[in-house]
């Protein structure tokens, strides 16, 4: 990112939005930390957590807006790459369990023990370093996402057939993972997590820290986001989205644009789910289910897609009303309410709230200046035709 | 002594025995067809006659099953793909306008400027100077200066094909390729539209498809009347328009 492409990025919304997240990054751990237990303003641990795993699926929006919003690649399997995200960073935890496993096993994970494994596979070899599980937060989930974008844009293809393939690269690795002999836990996935970096993972303290990070991860996130999608590459990426082939004629080679934006995307699923794990404390196979998938999308939608603050606006508002719903005598009915609000949503608010709000902010902005113009030529203007 | 380099003909375009079917159809049958460089040429011919399918050949989106289509004599254009074809210099207007809709008319010819195209340089793209000139000059050109800031949904039909030709002007290619530009145009704008492809001809190679007789007759070019996926006749609009064939299948007693 280059200053230019900084300062361009940012428009008004987007200050507002990053002035929100910063302060609650900074607020909210403070105010949890320092204030006394019970005391109005403090934020219980238990929220924390909460709200921390919102942030963390905002940034699974963000990642969804940036492919579906802007290039029309509607994803159904980007909860893959999140649960990727999220069990490079299990692995990471699980090694830094050492003897304090049930088994006391220093080098196996108790699952493996379980399982009578003598030595830990080759693919776990690495994750007791931080950087190298960092590392892998990134590159797994995007070296997926580059090689089935290769195969798939090179392909050309487009629309439901290309949603309907990443529905089952996800319920793949759904099944794969679900396996004991695979080597990631198996149906119990990774959890029994002990510290991370040093610090004891339950404390108040690395709670608090993961909420601001994940604050901080939202927005770099963002920012990422929106120097992207205000780059002439952005303006590339809505032509690919709105005329594919008229874009090829004019020279912009479609599949590279489409594979770099995925791959990019991908990778900030990956982070999302990295800050995810530590903070839930249990990565498990049901992270991959098509259906986890699909409600990403339900959050960009209800939100705006093609916003980037309504998708991350979204993901917060489903999963309060999810959190609100599922612990009442409403809990039955939840997926029943998902569903009704995303027909509401695509019937009654196609752009969604921050889009219909931009819209209708843009006709009372048009509407102004047209009616003093209106006035001053005495009522001398074209009719205006009804879209 | 041999010619100075490879060219297997002189012209900027040049089709020989090319034939494409869909299915079984005839699309395009034993088509030979050459362009000059610097001319204009009008293709007329029924539906069906094979015109835009052949429009689709030269630009990558089909590829024949037989023949050859060579672009400024050397190179061979039924291997490349339309990313390709577009950045050796060969641009298209469709017969429905298709421009940017969501985008505003200053930023539809931005992604029509025959700039750096890749990732990596639209990413860090910063404008310049010369960019902004030659945008200026462009909408100056089809008259839209005014419309720049608007979106190009917004734009009426006339004024969404020329931007579609300000885009193929922005992209500067050798060889233009302009499927039915007058379509639903008033008269005025028919008339206004073949003073630009005039002026657009100066510079550029041109082919136009077009119905519109009246507008062929008023470009003043060579005529190619396609039947049947072939040439059936090629000439001036008086020639043409004289044959008894082309009177039969296309313009009618």
């Amino acid at each position: 990112m280059t200053p230019h492409m900084l300062t361009r990025s940012l428009d008004r919304g987007a200050a507002i939005f990053l002035a929100i997240v910063a302060a609650c990054g900074i607020l909210i751990p403070l105010s949890n930390l320092l204030l006394p237990a019970g005391s109005f303003l403090q934020v219980p641990t238990y929220l924390v957590a909460l709200w921390g795993k919102y942030v963390c699926y905002a940034i699974l929006a963000l990642s969804i807006d940036l492919i579906w919003g802007y290039c029309g690649i509607l994803s159904l399997g980007h909860g893959a790459f999140f649960a990727l995200g999220g069990y490079a960073m299990g692995m990471y935890l699980m090694r830094q369990i050492g003897t304090r496993g049930v088994y006391g096993n220093p080098i196996l994970p108790d699952f493996m023990v379980f399982l009578n494994w003598q030595k830990l596979p080759w693919y776990w070899h690495g994750f007791d370093m931080f950087w190298f599980a960092a590392l892998m937060v990134l590159f797994v989930p995007g070296l997926l996402a580059f090689c089935f974008g290769w195969l798939a844009f090179r392909s050309r293809v487009t629309g439901v057939y290309l949603s309907i393939i990443t529905q089952a690269m996800t319920y793949a690795l759904l099944l794969a993972f679900f396996r004991n002999d695979f080597g990631f836990g198996g149906n119990n996935g990774l959890t029994d997590f002990k510290d991370i970096l040093g610090f004891n993972v339950q404390a108040e303290g690395t709670r608090a820290a993961l909420f601001a990070l994940s604050c901080l991860a939202l927005i770099f996130s963002f920012l990422i986001c929106r120097s992207v999608v205000s780059s002439k590459l952005g303006k590339v990426l809505i032509a690919i989205r709105d005329a594919e082939s008229r874009s090829r004629f004019l020279g912009y080679r479609v599949e590279s644009y489409k594979l770099f934006v995925f791959t990019l995307s991908a990778c900030m699923a990956g982070v999302a789910g990295a800050l995810y794990v530590p903070q839930v404390g249990i990565i498990n196979p049901s992270e991959f289910a098509p259906g986890n998938s699909i409600e990403a999308v339900i959050w960009v939608a209800v939100g705006g897609r093609g916003t980037l603050v309504g998708a991350a606006l979204g993901a917060i508002v489903v999963n309060y009303a999810k959190t609100f719903f599922t612990s009442g005598v409403l809990a039955p009915y939840w997926l029943f309410m998902l569903g009704a609000l995303f027909i509401l949503v695509t019937l009654l608010l196609p752009k969604g709230i921050v889009g219909t709000f931009n819209a209708w902010r843009e006709a009372s902005r048009e509407r102004r200046p047209a009616a003093a113009s209106a006035a001053a030529e005495d009522g001398v203007t074209e009719p205006k035709m009804a879209e | 002594m041999n010619v100075m380099d490879t060219r297997v003909t002189s012209a900027m375009l040049y089709l020989d025995g090319v034939h494409v079917s869909f299915d079984g159809f005839h699309a395009i049958n034993n088509l030979s067809l050459t362009l000059e460089p610097g001319e204009m040429r009008a293709i007329i011919g029924p539906n069906g006659a094979g015109k835009t399918t052949m429009m689709d050949i030269i630009t990558g989106k089909t590829r024949p099953d037989e023949g050859t289509v060579l672009f400024d004599g050397v190179t061979d254009l039924t291997r490349l793909d339309e990313t390709r074809i577009a950045e050796l210099g060969i641009g298209r207007k469709f017969q429905k306008p298709t421009v940017f809709e969501s985008q505003t008319v200053q930023d539809n010819l931005l992604l029509a400027l025959n700039v750096d195209h890749s990732v990596r340089g639209t990413l860090f793209w910063r404008g310049s100077k010369a960019e902004s000139e030659r945008i200026d000059k462009v909408l100056e050109t089809i008259r839209l200066t005014d419309a720049r800031n608007r979106l190009a949904g917004s734009l009426s039909h006339g004024q969404k094909q020329w931007l579609e030709i300000g885009m193929l002007l922005a992209q500067d290619p050798k060889l233009l390729l302009v499927d039915e530009p007058v379509a639903g145009m008033t008269d005025v704008e028919t008339h206004l539209t073949a003073e630009l492809l005039k002026e657009i001809n100066k510079t550029h190679t041109v082919m136009v498809v077009e119905h519109d007789m009246t507008f062929v007759r008023e470009l003043g070019v060579k005529v190619t009347c396609l039947h049947e996926g072939a040439v059936l006749a090629e000439g001036t609009i008086d020639q043409v328009s004289s044959n008894e064939r082309v009177i039969e299948v296309y313009l009618g007693r």
